[in-house]
This record gives structure tokens, sequence and C-alpha cells, in this order.
């Protein structure tokens, strides 16, 4: 069931203009999909894997539309070489919107293995990143999502499970 | 025929159409063989040629071809469903499956062996499904076009490469110009 949140996130992306969104589906993220895909102003095409959905929203952004992807951090591990030869190399804006597995109130202790490389990795990748923890950090995401624009690069926006347990 | 000789058929049909051409020896053929603004060279990411071919198409209504190769499209097969579930009929991908990785030395793939990229593209939900001979490819991508339906097109043809120069232009300027020719 999608909260208030989940609804001000689509809100904040239609607000930047994000008319493109393909995602790979994480527990944490449902709310945000779901609300996704009431929205008649952002075409969702769902990927099975987060290195294909990268290819779309280059192909999405040359045909003039501006694409977000969302996906789960783990995804990390599968998208390391689209991002430096394909997102980065050709300049494409790319928000990422991230849910953040394996921090604190995580259940399943696999997640934290990769929760572990998830910051190293968009370091390594001279990634911007913000990391989403208190519910009040949200009030952020217009700003990030015009910088993203402005820069035309990824930039990854990190969401863990406290953010997603005491926003509204 | 090898893939350079199926491109070169193919000029006179898909010369003014939006292009997005695999890594490696594919771009550099076409590149070498009729370099043109409305062609996207893929410099990296083997196996993205029909994910970002396809997300042109999903955004506007030009015809986009996607010229991929048969070990590009087994790194990344489960697009095929991706496409079939959501149709664009401005949508053409063209597999030129010469059974080989023809950039890294002509490997063996598995298409070229028991697995049919036809058959799993048809099982993945894709509606129109052609294999041809090399020969009868350009007449293909000429049907799909004029048809205007979303087509598969699986163009059986030999391995082999030819030599031509690797692509040096700066990515940013094949973007730009690229993104030009989307909306010219
Ligand atoms: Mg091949």
């Amino acid at each position: 069931m999608a909260k208030t949140i989940d609804r001000q996130i689509i809100s904040d992306l239609t607000g930047a203009g994000i008319d493109f969104v393909t995602s790979v589906p994480c527990k944490q993220l449902a709310g945000v999909i779901e609300v996704l895909n009431e929205t008649p102003q952002i075409l969702h095409v769902p990927s099975n894997k987060e290195d294909e959905g990268m290819g779309l929203c280059a192909g999405a952004y040359m045909g003039g539309s501006r694409p977000a992807i969302i996906m789960q951090n783990t995804a990390l591990g599968v998208v390391v070489n689209t991002l430096a030869t394909l997102i980065q190399f050709y300049q494409i804006p790319l928000p990422m919107l991230i849910s953040y597995r394996g921090e604190v109130g995580e259940p399943v202790a696999c997640q934290v293995e990769m929760a572990l490389h998830t910051k190293a990795i968009l370091n390594q990748l001279h990634i911007p990143t913000y990391h989403f923890h208190k519910a009040s950090d949200v009030e952020e995401l217009p700003g990030i999502l015009s910088y993203t624009q402005m820069c035309s690069k990824p930039v990854a926006i990190l969401t863990d499970a406290t953010f997603w347990r005491t926003a509204q | 025929m090898i893939r350079y000789e199926v491109l070169k058929t193919l000029l006179p049909v898909i010369s003014d159409e939006l292009v997005v051409c695999n890594i490696g020896s594919p771009s550099q053929e076409l590149h070498a063989l009729d370099d043109r603004a409305t062609n996207f060279y893929m410099l990296g990411t083997m196996g993205l040629a029909s994910s970002i071919g396809f997300g042109l198409a999903l955004v506007q209504d030009k015809p986009v071809i996607s010229i991929d190769g048969d070990g590009s499209v087994l790194t990344n097969l489960a697009t095929l469903s991706t496409i079939a579930n959501n149709p664009r009929d401005n949508f053409i991908l063209l597999i030129i499956d010469n059974g080989s990785y023809g950039s890294t030395g002509d490997q063996a793939t598995y298409a070229g062996k028991k697995t049919s990229l036809a058959a799993v593209a048809t099982a993945c939900g894709c509606e129109n499904v052609v294999e041809v001979s090399a020969e009868e490819t350009a007449q293909a991508v000429k049907e799909a076009l004029a048809a205007r339906r979303m087509t598969i097109i699986v163009s059986k043809c030999q391995s082999g490469n030819v030599q031509v120069p690797v692509i040096t232009k700066n990515p940013i300027v094949i973007r730009e110009r690229f993104m030009e020719a989307v909306r010219g």
C-alpha cells in the first residue's frame, strides 16, 4: 500500500520532467512502483536486469525523454561496466533511486555483504551519492534531480530502511 | 556472405533511418562503409544495442533499427521479453547471426550450435520473428520498415570480419549528432 512518501517521490520525479522510468523491484520500493504505475506522465517499462534498464534509459534519453532508474543497491554489482562505458562515457543524466538494503533494520544477513560495497563502488566510479536516512532527507530530492540534469551524470540516491520506516 | 557484405547490401535500406549499432566490428564496419549522423555507434557495453534502440523507439515515433549480433543478444537475452511485452511498431531488431563472437577472434557462440535465437524471441512473446539468409536480409528489413510492424529479424550469415579502423570519434559527438538526427 503506497504511502505519502511514495507519492511525494513520484511527484518530485514528474516535477523534474522525468517521463521515462525503468525498474527492477525491491520490497522497500514497492510503494513507489505502485504509484509509478498510476502516473500517466511517466512511461514505466520494467526491465529484467539493471544493465538492460540503463540501456533503455540511454535510448530514451536520446529520444528526447528524461529517464530515471529504480533499483536495489545489490545491482551495483551488475552495472559497473554499463555505468562507465555507456552512462558516463556518453554523458547521460541518470537519477538512480536505489533501495539501500543491508543497513540498520535489515532482516536478511546476506544483504549486508553488498551494503558494505555500495558506497565504495559509487565512490570508485565518482558518482555523486546522496543517502536518505531521515524522513526529512527527501526534501533534497528536487535539488538532486535538477543537479543530475545540470551535470549530465549518473547520480545515486540511496534510501535505507530507517528512511522507509520513519517516512510517512 | 559475411557481416560486412550484409551491411553493404543494407545501406540503401537503412542509410536514412535511425540505427543503433552493436559494439566492435559491426559499428566499425558500418562506420567505414557509411558514416552518418543517423548512426549511433556503441563504443562499449556489450549486449545493449537492442535495449538502447528499444528505449529510443519507446519514446518517439521514427523507425529505429538496432543492429545486434548473436553473441551480444545472448548476453542480454531477457531483453527479448521486455521488447515482446511492450511492443512498438517503429522498432526493428536485426540480429546478424554469424554463429561467432566476431570482434574477439571468431570464437563459436551457442547460437551457431543448438540455440535458435528466432525460437527464443518467439518464446519470449515477440510476434513477428523472421529468420532469413544473408542474401535475403536487406529485403526483410525493407519489408519490415514498409509494414511498420515491430519485427525481429535473424540474419544467418558466415563468420568473418574485414579490417577497418577503430572508431576514434568522441562519444559526445556521436551522441549529440545522433540526437540532432532524432529531432530533425
Ligand atoms: Mg556474432
